[in-house]
């Protein structure tokens, strides 16, 4: 199953520069390891020690946070967008 | 100018002081760092140097994140650019505070800035530092009172604007907006998805966003609110304040701006005690507060108090961290608790304000009725934007007697009901 994440420009450096990649999986989890596996460095960007979120990191499935849904457990379709943004915005 | 560079709140990483507001590496907040260093010791001649300012927010502008000082030659009652926004009334409020069992409270009416609310603080400062930075369109994110003022001050300076809103929005916050020529845009969905929308846009667009791409320099703007209350008590600092919470931003700027003069020693004291306000409809930060988590756990609004409806709030864990660590709290009320509120204050002050007053006028009537306040404490209830903005919610609330122009017509239909 093939999924679209989209790249922050924040950590775009981090990507060979790109703003989006495709990958497979079944669940956040599994497209986002496929991230970290093809861009090592941005596992650390993204991730705490522990393998969750860091806290100013918020992760959308086609434009709905994913702690509304099953966290880094949700189920992904294929064509679905995942989209990574920095959490300190607004207010 | 002491602004120095920005600052990763998190992994303190140093940047420079450009539009950039998220860290690189681990994505926290970045925040400006001042060096004071040339002005400590000489209390007075600070005091004397902010006394002779302008009346309006740029008498801080020593500690306020601009490169060339305030904008534009101000004297003291005049000022010749933009929409200077700020030294709005302190007032004490003892037909409230009695109502309460209190002893002293101050209502600080930042409804009586240019666009009626305290977000002309953080844009005056945000659109001052876009300029200095060659940026030519601003922008927002916006619940609507800082969406009123993103399109005022575009059109007072002559900059384009682009607002974004959720559609759903009170009628009179969105004519507020639109009155002023601003490219307007409702977008189908709550604050939080505008917010995604507004991040992703800003990525891709050379717009100053004030609070995303320019949001370390537009929180600044909040510790202005500390800033006056201070002077307004004669240097002093208040026992406690209770501030609205939606983001956060505003809740630790205050704190930060009573902190940042406490340093210089400008101000002499504790930190208050910081007591966050929000509508039960939306109360991420409350509840992580009640649940003793330091995080928030993100929650889809609704509440009347639209301008606090923010269900992922970005300060949220540095709220937390403040209220408990000044000895305050941060509380929820109902709707109907802030439509009462909303006229308690009306009645004893003589100030009418939005659901958002409403909010925390009714947690101090909380915190009264609990006990948690010491009589002979001051207290300060921040009231941050105009009742006019928000009319459905009083809406009902009286009732107002017709009747024929005639002496015999008052006295048959309204002097047996009405006390005159």
């Amino acid at each position: 199953m093939s999924v679209t994440v989209k790249i922050p420009t924040q950590l775009r450096a981090a990507a060979g520069g790109e703003a989006e990649a495709s990958l497979d999986g079944a669940t956040v989890q599994e497209v986002l390891d496929g991230l970290f596996d093809r861009f090592e460095e941005l596992r650390a960007r993204i991730s705490d020690e522990d393998g969750s979120l860091r806290r100013f990191v918020n992760v959308y499935l086609a434009g709905e946070d994913i702690r509304f849904l099953d966290g880094l457990a949700t189920p992904v379709k294929d064509g679905s967008e995942l989209t990574i943004l920095p959490a300190v915005a607004g207010g | 100018m002491a602004v120095s560079h920005l600052q990763c709140k998190e992994c303190k990483a140093e940047y420079p002081l450009e539009a950039l507001y998220v860290c690189d590496q681990c994505f926290g907040p970045l925040e400006v760092v001042y060096d004071h260093s040339a002005s400590t010791g000489d209390v007075a001649e600070l005091r004397r140097r902010i006394q002779g300012g302008p009346q309006n927010i740029w008498r801080y502008a020593d500690f306020l994140p601009l490169a060339g000082g305030p904008p534009g030659p101000s004297g003291r009652l005049a000022s010749r650019v933009g929409l200077p926004a700020g030294c709005t009334p302190l007032i004490r409020a003892d037909r409230l505070a009695e109502r309460l069992g209190l002893r002293e409270v101050w209502v600080k009416n930042d409804a009586a800035n240019p666009t009626h609310s305290f977000k002309d603080r953080v844009v005056s400062v945000a659109v001052t530092r876009a300029r200095e930075l060659g940026f030519e369109t601003i922008a927002c994110a916006s619940t609507g009172n800082l969406a009123n003022s993103v399109a005022a001050h575009g059109a007072a300076l002559g900059m384009d604007s682009y607002v974004f809103i959720p559609a759903d929005l009170e009628e009179q916050k969105i004519l507020a907006t639109g009155i002023y020529g601003t490219n307007l845009v409702g977008v189908e969905g709550n604050y939080d998805d505008v917010n995604r929308l507004c991040t992703e846009l800003c990525a891709e667009r050379e717009w100053a966003f004030v609070n995303i791409n320019l949001r370390p320099y537009y929180a600044e703007g909040s510790k202005t609110l500390a800033f006056e209350i201070a002077e307004q008590l004669g240097w002093e600092l208040p026992d406690r304040c209770i501030v609205p919470v939606a983001s956060g931003s505003l809740f630790t700027k205050i704190a930060r701006g009573f902190e940042e003069w406490t340093e210089l020693g400008l101000l002499d004291g504790e930190l208050p005690r910081m007591n966050g306000a929000q509508a039960e409809g939306c109360s991420p930060v409350a509840s992580a507060y009640a649940a003793g988590a330091d995080v928030c756990r993100p929650v889809k609004p609704s509440t009347i108090a639209k301008s606090l409806a923010i269900g992922n709030p970005a300060d949220g864990p540095y709220a937390l961290d403040l209220a408990r660590r000044s000895g305050g709290g941060v509380d929820a009320v109902s709707d109907d608790e802030i439509r009462a509120a909303i006229k308690l204050l009306a009645e004893t002050t003589g100030v009418f304000t939005e659901t958002a007053g409403g909010v925390t006028t009714a947690v101090l009537a909380k915190l009264a009725a609990r006990g948690e306040i010491d009589p002979d404490e001051r207290v300060v209830l921040v009231i941050t934007g105009e009742g006019l903005k928000t009319l459905d919610a009083v809406r009902g609330t009286f009732e107002t007697r017709t009747i024929a122009p005639s002496v015999e017509a008052f006295e048959a239909g309204v002097r047996q009901t009405v006390s005159v």
